[in-house]
């Protein structure tokens, strides 16, 4: 394999691979948390419109879903996005969904007693769930979202189908270059494996900080003071 | 119209024939799992972790490319299924894995009391109370390979996308056959989910 290919392609393509995560990332986050909060919102009105989300997105394919929104939105609303926010959006709003009930198992499970402790201090609504149950749900999240990540990196591969030139696109040219497919393939796949591995670590690590920080687990051998 | 149905069935069978794929294949991983040398649980786990954490995608595209190199030809369909079984049976084996672990302990030791052969142990002690627990855990990654069937159409398998884009080719109308294709899954997925949501409150208390 020319050196040539290496630079034009493979790692320009980790590089998008990587933007590609933390963009869909970040949006997924913050789907996750708005409408995993509002499942568990006092109005009935909130929570169905919320279950209606994560049923729809839930239910479809990201890829026909990315299909949708690049060849479909123009049609409809009269503009369109470039291959690379159209993917974004579409593994966002997707993985959003899987988020969300991550977000609402964990607050649901804080034990009952701590909302009633906030409401016996007369904190509003928006003060129980900021002080006291995100805090403590927040920790409990990290191993299921840490799955999520990974699941995101995975389907960020989709994009390559739309032409955005990320590691599986960087392959899938390299591979009519060169011809040599068992080479890039196997190649592809340990990078995906080894962003995949780094990202499981530093999530174990967020997870140690924000149990240690909130005291739920020793932080120094022996126990606590 | 026919197309559609077409289509629809080529995803239906990708998910059958896939489904039972991932479904033998966990198991034969998760059983190997607990091997007991490390020289088959050691190679078991790094295979199964690598395939799990690596796109389907690109997997789809090492099938289907590399193996004509090998020598060895299968069609996009046989491809694309055995890429998605396999693909879905690392995830599998730790549902099964997991089922596995949570019977109790003295099952096995009653298996010992009354020395059953190994084989006998799994076949008549250990499995039929695990698998009875992963039951809607399996229904749900069903479900997630219904999601990631569409995958196929990088490899020119004309299932239910396949089929849209066909259509959108000629007609370079897009709105309608993609919306229908979107529509069909959650029209599949969500009766689908209170299905296995169902058979959880059955099979799991």
């Amino acid at each position: 394999m020319t050196s040539g290919l290496w630079q034009h392609w493979v790692l320009p393509g980790i590089w998008i691979t990587i933007q590609l995560t933390v963009y869909s990332a970040a949006l997924a986050t913050v789907v996750a948390f708005g409408v995993g909060m509002a499942r568990t919102h006092r109005s009935r009105f909130v929570r169905f419109l919320a279950g209606f989300y994560t049923e729809i997105f839930r239910g479809t394919s990201a890829l026909v879903l990315m299909f949708w929104i690049f060849f479909v939105m123009p049609n409809l609303f009269g503009w369109a996005l470039v291959p690379m926010w159209a993917a974004v959006l579409a593994l966002g709003l997707s993985y959003g969904a899987y988020g969300a009930e991550i977000v609402r198992g964990a607050l649901n499970a804080v034990p009952p007693a701590q909302r009633e402790a906030g409401i016996a201090l007369n904190f509003t609504p928006w003060q129980q769930m900021r002080l006291i149950r995100l805090p403590q749900a927040i920790p409990e999240m990290i191993p299921p979202f840490s799955n999520l990540l990974v699941e995101l990196l995975k389907g960020t591969a989709l994009v390559s189908l739309l032409g955005v030139g990320d590691v599986s696109f960087a392959a899938y040219l390299v591979r009519l270059a060169t011809q040599e497919s068992a080479q890039i393939y196997a190649i592809s796949l340990v990078i995906y494996f080894v962003i995949a591995f780094l990202l499981t670590r530093g999530m174990r690590a967020l997870e140690r900080k924000t149990k240690a920080g909130l005291g739920l687990q020793p932080v120094a051998a022996g126990g606590a003071k | 119209m026919p197309r559609f149905w077409d289509g629809l069935l080529v995803s239906l069978q990708i998910l059958a024939l896939g489904s039972v794929l991932s479904f033998a294949l966990g198991l034969v991983w998760a059983i190997a799992f607990r091997a007991p040398t490390r020289f088959i649980r050691w190679p078991v786990n790094l295979v199964t972790e690598f395939i799990r954490n690596t796109p389907l995608l690109v997997q789809l595209f090492f099938l289907y490319f590399v193996l004509p190199d090998w020598g060895v030809q299968f069609s996009a369909l046989t491809t694309g299924t055995v890429a998605i079984g396999v693909h879905y049976s690392t995830y599998t084996a730790q549902v099964y894995r997991a089922g596995i672990d949570a019977v109790p302990v003295g099952q096995w030791e009653a298996a010992t009391a009354l020395s059953l052969p190994t084989t006998r142990t799994w076949t008549a002690v250990i499995l039929p109370q695990a698998i009875r627990r992963v039951v809607p855990a399996l229904g749900n990654y069903v479900i997630a390979m219904l999601k990631d069937t569409p995958l196929v159409v990088a490899i020119s398998v004309l299932d239910l996308l396949g089929q849209a884009r066909l259509e959108s080719s000629h007609t370079f109308q897009y709105t309608e056959p993609l919306t229908v294709v979107g529509v069909a899954f959650i029209l599949i997925a969500y009766p689908a989910s209170l299905l296995v949501r169902a058979l959880e409150r059955r099979l799991v208390r």
